[in-house]
């Protein structure tokens, strides 16, 4: 190894151990920021070395490096850009994008790479072929399915789960075809051939895997193809020898892989039911019955009473749904929550590990309405709150509280809840009856010390706001 | 198994067991922004689409490897901005201020 090398080699080590920092960084609220920039300087180094590398090498040609600096520039730009101006609510389906990009990138290596080598394909080792078809393979499956889960979080490809007959039959015929040709690419048989085959298979199977997935469980997948990206990228480094591109490949594979099953075992799922889809009504959980009309024993409230129970209460707890973040209310609650504070209300928000959109998600929405987030509240400390508690007030949150979850038998039997019924008295915001994505009654909504206020979650908020400073004026 | 083959898979394993003991301890709370990190960081294969282009030697290769770095870069710039926006919301106690009549969109510093 030449002086030149051994830099190198140790300067991308150094990057890797900033990465691994960088994650190490992100258990805290506190030094997560400081992670992030950590791992971007990481990012930096192992590039500027990679460029300088080239430079020295000499051996790019000019087109070469005018595709390189120019596509830099073009996606650098674009994702820049992208990532300034999309809304924090639109957040799941751009880090969707963003991992559809990174397989794709990650499987475009391994084609360039096996288009230029020298020899032909035909004097691969039978690792390298299992490493270009996986890299391939895995690259092209995510590229495809993170398009798809974008698109379902974005409402350009339908939410709920796009089944068709034989769906099942057709995902493992084209699994089987990417097995069979990843073999042919592995024994050296016509490998040409066996990597345009398997990627093309992955392409199909990554839309057809989505597809009958509800969005409501876009989230776990998004987070499962992240894991695949990093094993895509991680097989990329395999094929260049390149230790930095194994390591980070690697971290993300292992770390997507945990996300995504904390995950599923957040909503009582198993990461197999997930993936068989056919689950979950995703979007289209609102429905247009009219408030209450189906149920009898529903006691529905006026804004302006919600107020009063609450500007007379000593301990608030708000339970943020979807509903919330749908409907973008975020200010119009903390703006309520604010008023209620400066009144000596104790206001907290008890925050279900899948409210909103992703694992966390709520707790960014709240976080970008200026709450504190000492103030925001997990499962086990909200739990044991409840019970001292004046007033439960939930916005647009079906399933996490539905206390059937504590009813053997019920299909969301088991699922960790919010024990929103435990407090004082219940508030519930919601546009209608309309079932959670779980699609089943929720008993809470009829209980004696429940009231229902009917209406979008921005709306009520606002009018409850409103209400509440006349009030206390 | 070659040596420099052996030593590439060691370097691999240890880093997934890595990767499962840092994330195990993360927060629920940070969840969201640790998937969008992990993205940015399998925005590595930047340096991939730098070896590529010195390799590329023909029509198909050079416009393969404009996208692929076109990809890659998108990759890298906006998941370490998006997830930066994202933690940057996160800070400790200060007084609360009544109507905050903020929207969305633009980050707070």
């Amino acid at each position: 190894m030449t002086d030149f090398e051994t830099g190198r080699h140790l300067i991308y080590l150094a990057a890797a151990a900033m990465f691994i920092i960088g994650l190490h960084l992100m258990n805290s609220p506190r030094t997560a920021r400081r992670g992030n920039l950590v791992s971007g300087a990481g990012m930096l180094l192992a590039l500027a070395t990679s460029l300088v590398g080239l430079v020295h090498d000499g051996t790019a040609r000019t087109w070469g490096l005018v595709a390189l600096v120019g596509g830099a520039v073009v996606g650098g730009a674009a994702g820049f850009t992208a990532a300034r101006r999309f809304k924090m609510t639109d957040m799941p389906q751009l880090v969707s994008l963003f991992n559809a990009v990174g397989g794709g990138a990650a499987a475009l290596v391994a084609v360039v790479d096996a288009g230029q080598r020298p020899a032909g394909l035909g004097s691969i080792s039978a690792g390298t072929g299992f490493v270009l078809v996986a890299d391939i393979a895995i690259g092209a499956l995510t590229f495809a399915g993170s398009l798809i889960a974008a698109g379902k979080l974005q409402g350009i490809v339908p939410g709920r789960p796009v089944v068709f007959r034989g769906a099942r039959s057709v995902n493992l015929l084209l699994a089987v075809a990417v097995l069979a040709t990843a073999l042919l690419a592995v024994t050296r048989t016509g490998p040409g051939w066996a990597l345009a085959g398997a990627g093309l298979a992955a392409i199909v199977l990554g839309v057809t895997f989505v597809l009958p997935i509800g969005g409501a469980d876009m989230p776990v997948v998004v987070s499962l193809l992240n894991a695949c990206t990093g094993m895509a990228v991680a097989m990329a480094g395999f094929l260049l020898s390149n230790t930095v591109l194994i390591t980070a490949g690697a971290l993300v594979g292992a770390s997507g892989t945990i996300l995504t099953v904390l995950m599923a075992k957040a909503m009582n799922r198993s990461l197999g039911n997930i993936v068989a889809g056919g689950f979950g009504t995703g979007d289209n959980a609102v429905t247009t019955s009219v408030a209450g009309a189906d149920d009898k024993a529903v006691q529905s409230v006026s804004a302006d009473d919600v107020a009063m129970q609450l500007a007379y209460a000593t301990s608030v707890i708000v339970v943020p749904g979807y509903g919330l973040a749908a409907a973008r209310a975020q200010s119009e609650l903390v703006d309520l929550a604010n008023t209620l504070s400066s009144r000596g209300v104790t206001v907290s928000y008890a925050i279900h590990p899948v409210a909103g959109r992703m694992p966390g998600h709520m707790n960014v929405l709240l976080a970008e309405a200026h709450v504190p987030y000492d103030q925001m509240l997990d499962l086990e400390t909200a739990n044991r709150a409840f019970g001292h508690t004046d007033v439960a007030l939930i916005v647009g949150a079906n399933d996490v509280v539905n206390p059937a979850a504590r009813t053997p038998g019920s299909a969301v039997y088991g699922m960790p809840i919010l024990d929103a019924d435990k407090a004082g008295a219940v508030i519930v915001i919601k546009r209608s009856m309309g079932h959670g994505y779980a699609d089943i009654d929720n008993p809470l909504f009829t209980d004696t010390k429940t009231r229902m206020l009917f209406n979008d979650a921005k709306a009520a908020l606002n009018d409850i706001a409103q209400a509440t400073k006349t009030l206390i004026s | 198994m070659s040596y420099s083959l052996f030593a590439d898979l060691a370097v691999f394993v240890l880093a997934v067991l890595v990767g499962i003991e840092v994330i195990s301890k993360v927060p629920v709370t940070l969840h969201t922004p640790l998937m969008s990190a992990g993205n940015a960081i399998h925005g590595i294969v930047i340096v991939g689409t730098v070896s590529i282009a010195a390799e590329a030697a023909a029509t198909g290769s050079y416009l393969l490897t404009f996208v692929a770095a076109a990809f890659a870069a998108a990759n890298v710039a906006g998941g370490y901005v998006v997830t930066d926006r994202m933690l940057a919301m996160f800070r400790p106690r200060k007084p609360v201020e009544t109507g905050t009549g903020r929207t969305e969109g633009a980050p707070h510093d």
